[in-house]
């Protein structure tokens, strides 16, 4: 604990502070200010922690945080600051897992709603939705015991016509044995999106149980003979690849594919992507064409746009074609991973919902093996491995949600909330690598699932815009993917910056309204009740009723449209509220006229402040 | 603005729309094409639409006399009496930019006025733009004053300029030019204040662009909207050449620092750029967007345009003629407006619910400065308004926009009046394209159309279950009453 600690405001050019204390806990960074605001950071957030040098006022710590949150601490002591620093650094950084976060927190759940928890996503139940297995794909068992690979999940989908040996063949000339399976089956088209690795073809090498294997995919769709082979990776790279004995397959060799390169770059590149993104934003005193400039030497909207494309590419062939594809790059758990749950979502509006989201990250993302702990450095690790794949898979969606607004269940916040804990390790899901590491840390024993408690708390996630009939014939979304329409998403790389921010939510707006419209109607209905049930009594009211309908037209008009403040003006109003009691309907609305977030005042951040010109 | 071959016209909309239009006669195409090129480069004035525009509504207010300088005077002199109404420039004889009617410091007489403005460039003396009635601090405008070379002063101005501060008081003269800019002036016989002779006055020099440079700017970004095969890194990097988003956020932060000098430090402003006709104006009605919540509601926006840009001789007609695909080089054209609008729709997307109007109105606005059937914007002044007699030959937008059925249109469904004054954010990540203007006709809004209705939709719905509640409940108790009553008897 260190007590008159400043926290400085990243952006201000003023060098505005708040001064509170810094508390240490097992598993947070907690700051409390004067006014007794608290400031969360829990340990496994924090990326990297820094310590300028020594300034008049103290020394000076700066915090980056994975859910890119940024603080910069000044305490006084140097040796404080030298402590904090040192705890920080071992705290942030752990080594086992079960030392992180998930395996001692505890919701207050007992037993059976922490199994229940585990069993809100049944990945069976969603191969059965999808129509498998069918006449053509059924659910083979040669993986059990991650015995042909270890980083696919125990079930799995494959063409009835693709025997063992031709699983157990073509996955061992795929890197890391991850030979192709179904992701997603498209029933109406009967076409499927399949993904694996790359095959170990070096120059020339073939496997012909693995040409079987394309063939038996081929050939489970009966509208389309030919497939699709999307090798995600930029053309160059897959060649380079030929040089370590993998690369890419050649078209002479398989019957009926055509292939294609797609060109998403790599975990390196996407890493120092984002690292060129976050430099330029976090600059002081930007101008717009830094900002710009910065923004495109970053590469980052072009690699989103290139996610993207990849997807609008496979839905093409897939809805368009009827054709079948398999997605992969090198191990497949990155890019694959990316276009295969893009390009599903785009199909299938079920994705678009908040539990089908919920089903299609279980899938796509845990179930196939992204590597989560790598990625996201779960451990103390090895930093080359760490990247924002799932990062742009998030913001891919979010740009889609931005061109369709009324098609997702799901807002912007579902979307923060999820890459919240993604990096928190504060729930089981996201933990290890792949699903035989979790069975191996008794994940589903010892941490709780992520999901039930998104679900409980749904309401702060839905999109109040939403609409289940958008599209009502096809459900399918066709993205515009001209560069103009993907945008640099602010709130999530300036979630807390909120002098950046729009003072007034229109997002928070609407999903009050709609909160409220159905409460009202709640209370209408709870209304008519007790008058009809009235009416039984006395037929002199029935009398009263007739000429009080014929009244409200006139009031309609006269409502101005600040209808928020009005709190009831009505004569008989007070009377209503002492006889019925608790009216649920009062408290609401004092607490919506405070939750209606009004425009606070805030510094402007002028680069040549006031303060500066005055001196 | 249009390009003819083989049969196929393309015309280049002002609004900036694009149509093409295949012709199948090659000599009917050249015939429709000329027609549209003369009909579409009118020389005389008097020839234009608004001339012949025959309203097929009914007016119920004669737009021309809606926003009347003596009203504006009226409220202000129920807040404070340190200021007068002159009519000096009565047939413009002082100022022909200037309104017949302006506002001034009570202790400064007409006398003393006519050589102020023989110090200030284009007679343009310091004028009352707003009073902030929260600490009575004021922001006034003018033009540059005319020191030259050698610092010429003028007793009068020093007077006007130091009458408007209350005693003790300190004040701001915010130039819309850089410091190098402005002493560039001195040697075509403008200039700037030296501070000595304002004892009271600190100077700013705020940067502001003007001219070809926002319109070459505007060039820039229409093409590269237009051009939808550009891979990300050309878009980003034509958007950055385009200058579109530093301009905004230049008047934005001005406009700020402005505002900031009267709320935050209690402070008066003036503010001048060189002719006091462009950036002064952008600087000085955004500040009063941000200081005033009565110009955020649609009345008090219209009120706005009217005295700080039409009123305050903003070269509309000089300014506005071609828009953005105009081929020939027009000396005098530069999207000054436009920018304004964007500014305020900037402000408008951060504080969604503080503008009794939407999108839409602004939008609206842009394309009657370009185009319009009514005569509100034609001239460049209320001077040769008068001479074109304006007023009884045309009709004024604001005739046909405040009526019912068309303010519906522009009305913002989740306005809620706030009091407070707003901070916009001007960093570059709060700062948008404004893609309703400028990618209006090259992305699918249909989506986004459907999206705002279905808004409107629960907006509507909430106000309607409202009422049904309130009618009910005050059923239920009279209901209650009358059995009270009942069980009395």
């Amino acid at each position: 604990q260190v007590e008159q600690v400043k926290l400085l405001d990243r952006f201000s050019t003023s060098n505005k502070s708040v001064t509170g204390t810094l508390y240490l806990t097992a598993t947070h960074l907690l700051f409390i200010d004067s006014s007794q605001k608290e400031t969360w950071i829990l340990h496994h957030h924090i990326a990297a922690v820094e310590k300028l040098p020594l300034t008049t006022s103290g020394c000076p710590l700066v915090i980056q945080c994975k859910n890119f949150r940024i603080v910069h601490f000044v305490v006084p002591r140097e040796r404080d600051c030298h402590d904090i620093y040192n705890s920080l650094l071992q705290l942030s950084k752990t080594a086992k897992y079960e030392e992180l976060y998930a395996f001692s927190y505890n919701p207050k759940q007992n037993e059976s709603e922490q199994v229940k928890g585990w069993q809100l996503i049944d990945l069976a139940e969603e191969y059965k939705r999808m129509g498998v297995p069918n006449a053509y794909w059924q659910l083979s068992d040669a993986n059990r015991d991650y015995k042909i690979c270890e980083t696919y999940p125990k079930e799995l989908y494959v063409p009835r016509t693709a025997s063992k040996p031709i699983i157990v063949g073509s996955s061992k000339f795929r890197s890391k044995g991850r030979f192709p399976v179904l992701s997603y089956y498209h029933k109406n088209k009967e076409a499927a999106i399949c993904r694996c690795s790359q095959p170990l073809s070096g120059f020339s090498a073939r496997c012909l149980e693995d040409e079987h294997m394309l063939q038996a995919i081929s050939k489970a769709n009966p509208s389309n003979r030919y497939m699709y082979v999307m090798d995600t990776r930029p053309k160059l790279n897959a060649m380079a690849n030929r040089a370590a004995g993998k690369g890419y397959e050649n078209e002479d060799n398989y019957s009926n594919i055509r292939f294609q390169f797609v060109g998403i770059e790599n975990i390196h590149v996407m890493r120092s992507s984002l690292q060129k993104l976050l430099e330029v934003s976090g600059t002081r005193g930007l101008s717009v064409n830094d900002f710009l400039s910065g923004l495109e030497n970053s590469g980052w909207l072009r690699h989103i746009k290139a996610v993207v494309d990849a997807a609008v590419f496979l839905v093409k062939a897939i809805a368009v074609e009827s054709a079948s594809v398999l997605v992969h790059c090198s191990d497949g758990w990155d890019r694959t991973s990316q276009v295969c749950s893009l390009g599903a979502l785009l199909l299938d509006s079920y994705y678009r919902t908040i539990k089908g989201f919920m089903v299609l990250i279980e899938k796509d993302w845990i179930s196939f093996g992204h590597k989560f702990s790598d990625r996201c450095c779960q451990l103390d690790g090895d930093p080359k491995e760490i990247s924002p794949v799932f990062t742009q898979f998030l913001e891919c969606v979010w740009n889609l949600t931005e061109q369709f607004p009324q098609a997702f269940e799901y807002n912007e916040v579902f979307l923060l909330q999820i890459h919240e804990h993604v990096h928190s390790c504060q729930f089981g899901n996201f933990l290890g690598n792949c699903e035989k590491e979790r069975e191996e840390l008794k994940v589903k024993e010892k941490t709780y699932s992520l999901w039930p408690f998104l679900l409980a708390e749904q309401k702060k996630y839905r999109n109040p815009l939403y609409n289940p009939d958008f599209l009502p014939e096809l459900t399918l979304l066709e993205p515009n993917t001209v560069s103009f329409n993907f945008k640099f998403w602010r709130n999530m790389y300036h979630q807390f910056d909120r002098s950046m921010h729009p003072r007034q939510s229109v997002l928070n707006l609407i999903m009050n309204l709609s909160e409220q419209n159905k409460q009202l109607e709640e209370d209408i209905k709870e209304l008519e009740a007790k008058i009809k049930q009235r009416n039984g009594q006395s037929d002199v009211v029935l009398v009263k009723e007739n000429q009080q309908s014929a009244h409200p037209a006139p009031v309609a008009l006269k409502t101005p449209p600040c209808f928020k403040k009005e709190q009831l003006p009505v004569p008989g109003n007070d009377a209503v509220r002492t006889i019925e009691g608790s009216n649920t309907a009062d408290n609401r609305y004092s607490e919506l006229v405070s939750e209606f977030s009004k425009a606070e005042p805030a510094v402007v951040s002028l680069e040549y402040g006031v303060a500066r010109m005055t001196c | 603005r249009f390009v003819g071959s083989l049969g196929t016209i393309v015309i280049k909309c002002k609004d900036l729309r694009i149509i093409q239009l295949d012709i199948p006669g090659m000599e009917e195409c050249l015939n429709i094409a000329s027609s549209i090129e003369v009909l579409s480069t009118l020389d005389s004035v008097t020839l234009l639409y608004p001339f012949f525009y025959r309203p097929m509504f009914e007016v119920l207010e004669d737009g021309w006399r809606s926003f009347l300088p003596d009203q504006e005077f009226e409220l202000l002199s129920s807040a404070t009496d340190e200021w007068r109404l002159s009519c000096i420039n009565k047939e413009f004889s002082v100022c022909p930019s200037y309104p017949p009617v302006v506002i001034v410091p009570k202790c400064i007489t007409d006398e003393e006025l006519r050589k102020v403005a023989m110090f200030r460039y284009g007679s343009r003396f310091p004028v009352l733009s707003y009073y902030h009635r929260k600490n009575g601090m004021i922001m006034m405008r003018s033009s540059q004053p005319l020191t030259g070379t050698n610092g010429r002063r003028c007793k009068e101005d020093e007077k006007l300029i130091n009458a408007s501060l209350r005693p003790a008081k300190r004040g701001y003269i915010i130039d819309t030019r850089s410091l190098n800019v402005a002493q560039q002036a001195r040697a075509k016989g403008g200039g700037f204040e030296q501070e000595v002779h304002y004892p009271q006055w600190r100077r700013i020099h705020k940067g502001i662009e003007r001219f070809n440079i926002l319109q070459e700017s505007l060039i820039k970004l229409v093409e590269a909207c237009n051009d939808q095969s550009h891979n990300m890194d050309r878009w980003l990097s034509k958007l950055e050449a385009s200058n579109w988003l530093t301009h905004v956020k230049e008047i934005l932060t001005t406009a700020c620092l402005a505002a900031q000098c009267i709320d935050r430090e209690g402070a008066s402003v003036l503010v001048h750029g060189t002719e006091g006709t462009d950036s002064t104006l952008q600087v000085t009605s955004l500040a009063q967007i941000i200081l005033d919540p009565r110009c955020r509601t649609i009345r008090g926006f219209e009120s706005l345009i009217v005295r700080e840009w039409l009123q305050a001789g903003h070269p509309f007609q000089q300014r506005c003629a071609q828009s953005a695909y105009s081929n020939s080089k027009q000396k005098w054209e530069a999207p000054v407006f436009l920018l304004f609008l964007d500014c305020v729709w900037q402000i408008l997307r951060q504080f969604p619910c503080s503008f009794e109007f939407n999108e839409q109105f602004l939008i609206m606005l842009f394309e009657h400065a370009y185009a319009s059937q009514f005569g509100t914007f034609l001239g460049n002044n209320e001077s040769e308004r008068a001479k074109l007699k304006l007023p009884q030959k045309t009709m004024s937008l604001w005739s046909w926009v405040n009526r019912k059925e068309e303010l519906s249109k522009f009305r913002n469904p989740i306005y809620e009046a706030n009091s407070l004054v707003i901070w916009p954010a001007v960093a570059p990540q709060s700062l948008q394209l404004w893609a309703g203007v400028f990618l209006r006709w090259n992305r699918p809004s249909q989506y986004l159309e459907e999206a705002h209705e279905e808004m409107v939709k629960i907006i509507n719905y909430n106000k309607e279950l409202q009422e049904r509640v309130k009618v009910l409940r005050r059923h239920l108790a009279e209901m209650e009453a009358a059995e009270r009553a009942q069980g009395n008897l």
